[in-house]
């Protein structure tokens, strides 16, 4: 079994919550993997007696779920109403700008990803972004780009 | 060995009175999503170090949110026996001064000092330089029933809930009542679902408590994929244990065995508190087997979901628990006959659930005294946009809407304008500055083109522009289409084309009856809410603001030019 195969073995068999499904096993890798390989729904198909086409419908539903390595860093840029009203596609252009993008995704050199979330729960901080999952409420364009500046500046993110 | 509920009782007592009134001071900090985005957790960490390098001994808790949102981060001080002091948009380069002054020193920082809420039982003079914090127009307002402990606690020790009168109601209802007179509370409560739908929640737990299966299941929604409402999600960071409480006695009421409480996946705030909250009610003995040795048996489990807004759906909710794709399924059969993994299921939101143990302790009549004819008790309203205060309420229903803006809210900020109002999350409708003059009732929201929803009321000034709003929650509504069926599917991203096309101030005189006849046939033929309601968003701007939109498509002009900006989408969708 290689290292990869292990991990995923042991992130689907750790988890500790009675009711154990496909969805339940895929959110496991995730935590343990930062993404979904190919290899983890083969294991998702076998371990849950389900088809690998049944596992990919589910993966493939949820946008949490990504197929490739994550990046060192994470950005996401909230893109709900509140937010979007005091000004969140301002904050986000500066982020890409920051990040040298033109849209969502990741950078070349795989340090850094950019994303927008649906909505990252502080709704009375808007704009509210987040750098590798912390939040950061009340931002501007000028405060969004230097978090971006500060988490280039960070060791990869520990998993 | 067991430990009677008297002796947890006590225990929690005793270790209540040490903290409000012992040796040393009791320092509380704001650590729910708003204080963190904020900087809660960079000014706790500044407590921790500055009572070290200061040599000084207090109590420190992280606790969850008070409401103030807009004063985060929000940390109070009160000393052995005193009163709760509070500093807020407190700054780690800040702590240095309370700590010293106050915590050590026991003079408050009275020109830093936002302001100090009164302590029952404490016979120490309230200060004369500090406002009362609960005068404050956000909070002089509220009745609090389900927050009643939210800021006031640390939401991972249940001791601290137990002390503040949890889980009475659960002694009450299994020791007192039997299950068909704690269903009779919430019956003459007249409490009705607070996730949107505004269902009278005894009836539909008399779904569930006449059918006589032995397998039966209570479900909580904390989807909350909502823009702008996040008091599911602080109920959870603030009182998880109300949740627990109110979800054990709908176990009991309707007879179900297991409760399932389904919150998104990655919000660890509120995940990682509700499961500390059922796993200390657990070792307590408020679940499991013979609940307070009755014959009453019951378990909840916490079950992750990915993201997705329709999973919030009940019925695709239902199928994200079984660990598939959150798609609505066709009914009947309803859940109460065929629900969770085949078996009969009741769904309940978090506020919901979070009223339930207050109603069986004070009595469903009290509850039905609160609020507006049929809108009965208090509704949890997240303040956002750019008010003067942001923040989460929880005031009687009947308020006027314009109190709530003017007063409650303060007002916009800067001295400007409130051009308009978005209700009760993306599926809702917007209100016109002059049209806020309405009372907050389930029945007067509806028929003005708004509903209360789950409580989010977004604020815009008059730098905003309506079709951009309009635009960006269709956007929301398209991106979150689960796809099963076409009307919404297709209708969603036809709504979407059309609207971007108008912001390209592009549009033509037929794009706003194309919309129509979309929204009809997405109303007509789509399964659930979120298509059936999907069109909701563009109906009310245009009853409110049709010139703005004919400035667009006539004058091809952008009034505020909020649409000549870049406007992005996420890439990723279910199209």
């Amino acid at each position: 079994m290689s290292g990869l195969e292990q991990r995923i073995h042991d992130a689907v068999h750790g988890q500790t919550q009675p009711t154990v499904t496909v969805l339940s096993s895929l959110l496991a890798v995730e935590d343990e993997l930062g993404y979904i390989p190919k290899e983890a729904l083969e294991f998702v198909a076998g371990f849950s007696d389900a088809t690998v086409n049944d596992v990919w419908a589910v993966a493939s539903f949820y946008p949490n779920f990504r197929f490739e390595p994550p990046s060192e860093h994470v950005v996401e840029v909230c893109w709900g109403a509140s937010c979007h009203v005091v000004g969140a596609m301002g904050v986000f252009k500066s982020v890409l700008e920051a990040a040298g993008l033109e849209d969502e995704g990741d950078t070349p050199d795989k340090r850094l990803t950019v994303r927008l979330n649906t909505c990252l729960g502080a709704c009375s901080q808007a704009p509210v972004m987040s750098m590798d999952h912390h939040l950061s409420g009340r931002t501007n364009p000028d405060s969004a780009a230097k978090n971006v500046a500060h988490l280039l500046e960070q060791e990869a993110h520990a998993r | 060995m067991p430990v009677s509920f008297e002796e947890i009782g006590l225990e929690a007592g005793r270790r209540w009175q040490e903290l409000t009134a012992g040796e040393r001071p009791w320092i509380r900090i704001g650590t729910a999503l708003c204080g963190e985005a904020a900087g809660a957790f960079e000014v706790a960490d500044a407590v921790k170090s500055e009572l070290a390098s200061q040599g000084v001994s207090a109590q420190v808790s992280r606790v969850g949110c008070l409401g103030l949102c807009f004063a985060e981060p929000l940390l109070d001080v009160q000393l052995p026996g005193g009163h709760r002091i509070f500093y807020g948009n407190v700054d780690p380069e800040g702590v240095a001064e309370i700590v010293s002054a106050h915590v050590a020193g026991g003079r408050p920082v009275t020109a830093k000092a936002l302001g100090y809420l009164a302590q029952d039982g404490s016979d120490a003079p309230v200060p004369d330089d500090i406002p009362d914090l609960d005068q404050h127009p956000m909070r002089i307002w509220e009745d609090r029933i389900a927050l009643r402990n939210a800021g006031n606690i640390d939401p991972m020790d249940i001791h601290q809930y137990v002390a503040n009168g949890g889980y009475q109601a659960l002694r009450k209802a299994l020791i007192d009542l039997d299950r068909e007179q704690t269903l009779d509370e919430v019956k003459a409560s007249g409490l009705r679902g607070r996730g949107g739908a505004a269902f009278p929640t005894a009836t539909k737990w008399s779904f569930l408590a006449g059918n006589p299966a032995p397998e039966k299941y209570v479900l909580c929604n904390c989807e909350e994929g909502d823009p702008g409402a996040f008091n599911d999600k602080n109920i959870l960071e603030s009182d998880p244990g109300t949740l627990v409480e109110g979800m054990i006695i709908a176990g009991y009421a309707t007879g179900a065995s297991k409760g399932y409480i389904f919150i998104r996946h990655g919000h660890n705030g509120p995940i990682d508190r509700c499961r500390a909250a059922v796993d200390q009610a657990r070792e307590l003995g408020f679940l499991g087997e013979n609940i307070m040795g009755t014959d009453f048996s019951y378990e909840i489990e916490i079950a992750l979901t990915g993201d997705s807004y329709v999973a919030g759906e009940e019925s695709a909710l239902m199928e994200a628990i079984e660990g598939k794709r959150a798609m609505p399924r066709f009914r009947p059969p309803f859940p109460a006959q065929v629900g969770l993994f085949g078996k009969p299921t009741n769904i309940n939101n978090v506020k919901t659930l979070a009223y339930v143990p207050e109603i069986v302790s004070k009595g469903g009549e009290w509850f039905a005294g609160i609020g507006h004819d049929t809108s009965t008790g208090t509704v949890i309203l997240c303040l956002t946009g750019p008010l003067k205060y942001t923040g989460m309420v929880e005031v009687p229903l009947g308020i006027n809407l314009k109190d709530v803006i003017n007063e409650v809210a303060g007002g916009m900020q800067d001295g400007k304008a409130l051009k308009f109002l978005q209700t009760g999350g993306p599926l809702g409708g917007v209100l016109g500055a002059d049209n806020i003059d309405l009372l907050l009732d389930f029945e007067v929201l509806r028929a003005a083109g708004a509903i209360v929803g789950s409580g989010g009321l977004i604020a815009a000034d008059e730098s905003a522009c309506i079709v951009d709003m309009t635009r960006s929650l269709i956007a929301f509504c398209q991106y979150e289409s689960c796809g099963k069926c076409f009307p919404c599917r297709m209708g969603m991203s036809h709504l979407l084309e059309v609207l971007e096309r108008i912001c390209s101030l592009e549009g033509t005189s037929e794009d706003l009856a194309l919309m129509r006849s979309i929204g009809e046939n997405m109303q007509a033929g789509s399964l659930c809410g979120h298509g059936q309601l999907g069109y909701n968003p563009v109906s009310s701007a245009l009853r409110y603001f049709g010139p703005e939109f004919d400035a667009h498509i006539t004058d091809r002009t952008c009034p505020t030019g909020t649409c000549l900006a870049p406007r992005y989408s996420p890439a990723q969708s279910r199209r």
